[in-house]
């Protein structure tokens, strides 16, 4: 299909996508500028789950924020909590106690299987694998059964606290995740073997817009996305914060840098934190899940900026206290942000279908970007 | 964790503006209008590849710019400040150094009202287009507006 076609007039127009529509991946919009079926513009619209949360944060109580930051990715509540009360914690100088890190650590690794379950199965599902999707989601909404059993509830959990978790673990827990941990690599090998080789997926993402190492670092990526273009940086092994330090796991990295190396990294990923689950559910000890911290919690006058590894990225707290119950300023900084940025330079010049592909790819959570 | 005051040493030597350490030593305040230079040596000499964020604040007496920066080698952190005043606050765009500065300096202009200098897209980015006022600041005052 010649585009210099003389016989054949085209006009470029401007067509919305989103932000209703089923392949955007939440409520964001983008702006295309098409001609024939390539993109010669896209500019991004966000904005639409804009909340306020970092302004309600100035005045809420330090403990009265945790189920606001269960609510910015909510695809992967458990770490967005750990990285706050991280922040907290590390402002205040408390110490966890070792079977609430342990628990932390599990919950966490739990979460990000889960999270990059809903990746795969969302782009998979993007390329009409319906299948695939409903296999993904089955497991997930067994990891979705370990955490109802754990707090109550499955999505949106503000299950730690300052100093520690809100209450142990039920007895039916540990029976329970590694009667999981049994089954969920077989299971996660199946949907590999359905999806990674199949034709019509590798056909729609390999070699589609390749980002390489350089380009990744200059637009700020991190986490999976970062990894897929070459460039092995975890932070659970470059700067380790709770326990990490204590489990033995490898860090995958890609070199293509296309969606579908961005697709596969979240597969190896899987199975190394199936790796760190077998080891923390074989050392957790006994003892108190909770450590002594004041009932009124008023973080001495400072700042912090903490950062974890969470499912899409780094994802950063940056807290201002000024001494009182309510802190000054909370910044989150949420990896999806930061990705959505490399599209209009990217998107130039692919076709639309492909920008789906690269929506999929990037892994966008639009809790995190709005905020 | 990274020694904020022995980096300063270093850069002393490389930079002719005035540096200091902010009151709790953790991070480099500089005058705005040497914030580029201090940043693109940072990335280029001092191996802080990474721009993880950009954000603001607000105290008393003035308003904050707040870069944090990542060496990919060792994760260390460092943090660099400039302060800028209420009345109409502007400091150079960052885009030049790192791309990724794009959003989060729309981000800054749309919800604390500061301007960055040589942006070339500078509109809001989380609010309305046609939002009035700047929602993080203290005096903010979320008036019931009609829109239709």
């Amino acid at each position: 299909m010649s585009m210099n076609n003389d016989s054949f007039e085209t006009q470029e127009f401007k067509l919305n996508l989103g932000p209703q529509h089923p392949s955007t991946h939440g409520v964001y919009q983008a702006v295309l500028t098409i001609n024939g079926e390539y993109v010669s513009e896209a500019e991004n619209v966000i904005g639409y789950l804009h909340r306020g949360i970092e302004k309600m944060c100035e005045s809420r109580t330090y403990t009265k924020i945790i189920p606001y930051t269960s609510r910015l990715d909510y695809l992967a509540s458990m770490l967005n909590n750990h990285g706050y009360v991280g922040a907290v914690e590390k402002l205040m100088g408390v110490e966890v106690p070792e079977r609430a890190e342990y628990i932390r650590v599990i919950m966490c690794e739990l979460q990000r299987i889960a999270s990059h379950l809903v990746m795969v199965a969302s782009m998979a599902l993007d390329f009409n694998a319906f299948t695939a999707w409903m296999y993904a989601f089955a497991d997930r909404e067994r990891i979705l059964d370990l955490f109802e059993m754990a707090c109550g509830s499955r999505l949106t959990v503000s299950y730690m606290r300052i100093g520690g978790l809100s209450r142990d673990l039920p007895e039916e827990f540990m029976p329970a995740l590694k009667k999981l941990l049994k089954e969920l690599p077989g299971r996660i090998k199946d949907f590999d073997n359905l999806v990674s080789g199949n034709e019509i997926f590798t056909g729609r993402s390999k070699n589609i817009c390749p980002i390489d190492a350089k380009k990744a670092i200059d637009y700020g990526f991190t986490g999976p996305n970062l990894r897929a273009s070459g460039v092995q940086f975890d932070l659970r092994k470059a700067s380790p914060y709770s326990i990490y330090d204590r489990f033995d796991f490898e860090i995958p990295v890609l070199h293509n840098g296309d969606c579908f190396d961005r697709y596969y990294i979240r597969m190896l990923e899987m199975y190394q934190s199936l790796r760190i689950l077998e080891q923390a559910v074989e050392s957790i000890p006994e003892g108190p899940v909770m450590a002594k911290v004041p009932k009124v919690i008023k973080p001495p006058k400072g700042e912090i900026y903490h950062q974890i590894e969470g499912s899409k990225g780094l994802l950063g707290y940056y807290i201002i206290s000024d001494g009182s119950t309510k802190p000054s300023r909370v910044h989150i900084h949420g990896p999806s942000f930061v990705n959505i940025g490399v599209i209009p330079e990217i998107a130039r010049g692919i076709t639309i279908q492909d920008f789906v592909s690269l929506l999929a790819s990037l892994d966008i959570v639009l809790g995190e970007i709005d905020r | 964790m990274l020694n904020t005051s022995e980096l300063l040493e270093r850069l002393n030597k490389d930079f002719d503006g005035s540096l200091a350490l902010t009151e709790d030593s953790q991070a480099v305040s500089v005058n705005k209008v040497e914030i580029i230079k201090l940043l693109q040596l940072l990335k280029e000499k001092h191996g802080f590849e990474m721009l993880l964020d950009i954000t603001s604040a607000e105290y008393n007496d003035r308003l904050e710019v707040v870069y944090h920066l990542m060496n990919l080698e060792n994760a260390g952190v460092l943090r660099v400040k400039t302060g800028l005043s209420k009345q109409s606050p502007s400091v150079a765009s960052s885009i030049p150094v790192w791309k990724a500065a794009d959003v989060m300096e729309r981000e800054i202009f749309d919800l604390m009202g500061i301007v960055f200098e040589g942006h070339g897209n500078l509109k809001r980015i989380l609010c309305p287009e046609d939002f009035e006022g700047h929602p993080l600041r203290k005096d903010f005052k979320p008036d019931i507006i009609e829109r239709f």
